[in-house]
């Protein structure tokens, strides 16, 4: 964005009605709000950091001249994260995104560092004055994809690709599983631990190690589209992780589970702009839109796609909670009594599993 | 299990080994020659994105494998016009190549990212290709036998040829290879650019076979496997031939424990064992000392003529 530009378009705006609205936007677009991201992976990895720079384009787009924002990619998790955040406050950037659970202390500390900078911190728990957290609540999209599973299953057995024992991936494993086995009660579950959240070739050999042990329907909490293809390669069926994969493995994708960050960011810079802006916690859904299911896939019959559909809608209308009792966890502990739904809290610190989950 | 089983994890361990002993067969040679490329990861991904890239546009994904074959050449000629004609430090130059390739992959696969492509189809004819039984043997396309003939021409050529002979003379004493005529610096940048092909065909099996796709750092690490094993094979080409099967195989065999429920070996110890295993033989060497067990008494050294 040069000089030229906003003057061109300021004097355009003052000379097209010099009304004092039209002024004040223009005046706006000529000082916009600097705005940094720093990603945790490559842009490029069809997964997690991938929608956060497609919503960080749609909030760039919407917001037009009012923001100008960039972006570090492949940063460490750890104390470069923190040298990152600093550079972007002293660049200028007035809101800064931290977009990986790792970077929470660096924003923590930076956080102090820069009073008046705001930070945002994606799926972390510590906040200040000037640092929010947000998340998304993408176990939602595991209720659907377990109905999904639970009804498609041959084998009852589903197999689960995992990254990293965190409340995040294991409340993600219990939805998927209660999900199923609502429809299909003896449905079981087998977690893969990859120690990793983006490893291609480990992926793919994961998810056949899978398919070698029984599974017949894989769900991944891993970054890219190589379980998809695997299973495609093998005549099994998915779910997508964070973007729809459905053009990498067109026969294998039932549906996908789809962050989208961009309601969010828009919200935020908004604020930002207004001077509302305050910190929190934002934990959103289905409902707000920020977890989305991606289009089903061809071979998804059409009582399948209702049963799917209702979970979802039902989430969306919050009659239903995904976790919700009588549950017992994987070594007969009762967890959940009968009616009764997890809160926000329990679910934060989650760190057993429901039964039927073999890991 | 069934036999069924057996078979689909042995073909997953073929599939495993098959890129990372492409890739160490290439530093192989290169090493005996004298020189250390720890670039093989950043020409691994060049050539995963040069294949991809040219397999998508034109469709043909044997096309895609000699393009990857050439990026990864292409990219080795760098690291060789420095180390060789610049006597720049290999170590670092290696690493700088690696840095390299790696955003250079990312930059230009950027457009490929979220499409496939079509796999090469098994050499072997149908009857044969998908037995259930013999499908292990001759269900696999033909980079996995290239793969063997590789191997077996690398051993000859080191172990029989005149030229092989050269090549080794050149890594375990440039200064009297040099004296007596041969071509040190020549002979060098050949075996780089071997060395650097390799590695652009192993990358493009990554991203046209194992995971017929672009994503950014598709190998996510194997090139420095690839670089372990040639330490772990001692230099010789058989040994590395089992030991990249072994390394396919801890892969796999991490994985299908852990999913399978069976506990007698924690699968970390599993994932751990080829680098354990690397460490073990380095220290072997260093004991033992001579005797054709060491690394190729130049590796690493610049080589001036008359220096």
């Amino acid at each position: 964005m040069t000089i030229a530009f906003d003057r061109r378009r300021f004097l355009a705006a003052t000379a097209g009605a010099a009304s004092l609205p039209l002024l004040g936007r223009a005046l706006q677009a000529a000082d916009p709000l600097k705005v940094g991201f720093i990603y945790v992976g490559p842009i490029g990895d069809f997964g997690w950091t991938h929608a956060h720079e497609m919503a960080r384009q749609k909030m760039q787009s919407e917001l037009g001249d009012a923001v100008k924002t960039s972006y570090v990619e492949n940063v460490p998790e750890g104390p470069d994260a923190e040298r990152v955040l600093r550079q972007l406050a002293q660049g200028g950037n007035k809101l800064i995104f931290a977009t990986s659970f790792g970077f929470m202390n660096a924003a923590v500390k930076a956080a102090k560092q820069f009073p008046k900078v705001k930070f945002e911190h994606a799926t972390g728990y510590k906040r200040g004055p000037n640092l929010a957290t947000y998340n998304a609540r993408f176990y939602h999209g595991r209720a659907v994809c377990g109905t999904i599973a639970g009804m498609m299953s041959k084998s009852g057995v589903g197999g689960y690709l995992a990254s990293f024992p965190i409340p995040e991936v294991v409340m993600g494993i219990n939805t998927f599983t209660l999900a199923a086995q609502k429809v299909n009660p003896k449905f079981k579950v087998r977690v893969l631990w990859l120690s990793t959240w983006y490893d291609p070739a480990k992926e793919a050999d994961g998810a056949k190690a899978l398919l070698d042990q029984g599974c017949d329907i894989i769900s991944q909490h891993t970054d890219s589209p190589a379980a998809l293809q695997a299973c495609q390669e093998r005549g099994a069926f998915g779910f997508g992780q964070a973007s729809d994969m459905s053009s990498v493995a067109p026969k294998a994708q039932l549906t996908a589970i789809m962050d989208n960050w961009a309601p969010y960011y828009t919200m935020r810079a908004k604020e930002a702009i207004a001077g509302t802006w305050k910190t929190g916690n934002t934990w959103w859904g289905l409902k707000e839109g920020l977890t989305q299911m991606a289009p089903y896939g061809a071979m998804v019959p059409d009582n399948v796609r209702k049963a799917a559909d209702a979970t979802k809608n039902a989430i969306i209308a919050g009659t239903l909670n995904p976790i919700t009792g009588p549950v017992k966890d994987n070594k007969g502990v009762e967890r959940l009594k009968p009616g009764v739904g997890i809160t926000d809290a329990e679910l934060e610190k989650m760190d057993w599993y429901v039964e039927g989950v073999q890991s | 299990m069934t036999l069924d089983v057996y078979v689909s994890i042995f073909m997953t361990v073929v599939i495993a080994a098959t890129p990372i002993l492409i890739a160490a067969l290439g530093e192989l040679v290169v090493e005996k020659s004298g020189v250390l490329n720890l670039g093989v990861e950043g020409m691994m991904l060049c050539g995963a994105v040069a294949g991809f890239s040219i397999a998508t546009t034109t469709g043909a994904t044997s096309g895609g494998y000699l393009a990857g074959a050439a990026a990864g050449a292409a990219l080795s000629m760098v690291f060789a016009l420095l180390v060789l004609s610049l006597s720049a430090n290999q170590v670092a130059t290696g690493l700088a190549l690696t840095i390299f390739g790696t955003g250079v992959s990312s930059l230009t696969g950027r457009p490929f990212v979220g499409k496939t492509v079509q796999r090469l189809g098994p050499l072997f004819p149908h009857p044969l290709s998908d037995h259930p039984l013999l499908r292990a043997l001759f269900g696999y396309d033909a980079i996995v036998y290239l793969s063997l003939v590789l191997t077996v021409a690398v051993a000859w050529f080191l172990a029989a040829s005149r030229p092989g002979l050269v090549l080794r003379a050149v890594g375990e004493g440039d200064a009297a290879a040099h004296a007596i005529g041969h071509p040190v610096i020549r002979v060098r940048y050949a075996a780089i650019a071997f060395g650097g092909a390799l590695a652009g065909l192993a990358g493009a099996y990554y991203s046209l076979a194992v995971t017929p796709m672009w994503a950014d750092r598709l190998t996510a690490g194997r090139g420095w496997i690839a670089l372990a094993l040639v330490v772990f094979a001692a230099w010789r080409p058989w040994r590395l031939l089992a030991g990249a099967y072994l390394f396919g195989a801890v892969m796999t065999l991490e994985l299908q424990s852990k999913a399978a429920g069976v506990g007698f070996v924690p699968p970390e110890f599993l994932a751990m064992l080829p680098y354990l295993a690397t460490v073990v033989v380095l220290t072997l060497i260093a004991l033992r000392g001579a005797g054709g067990q060491r690394a190729p008494a130049c590796l690493g050294k610049a080589f001036r003529a008359g220096g």
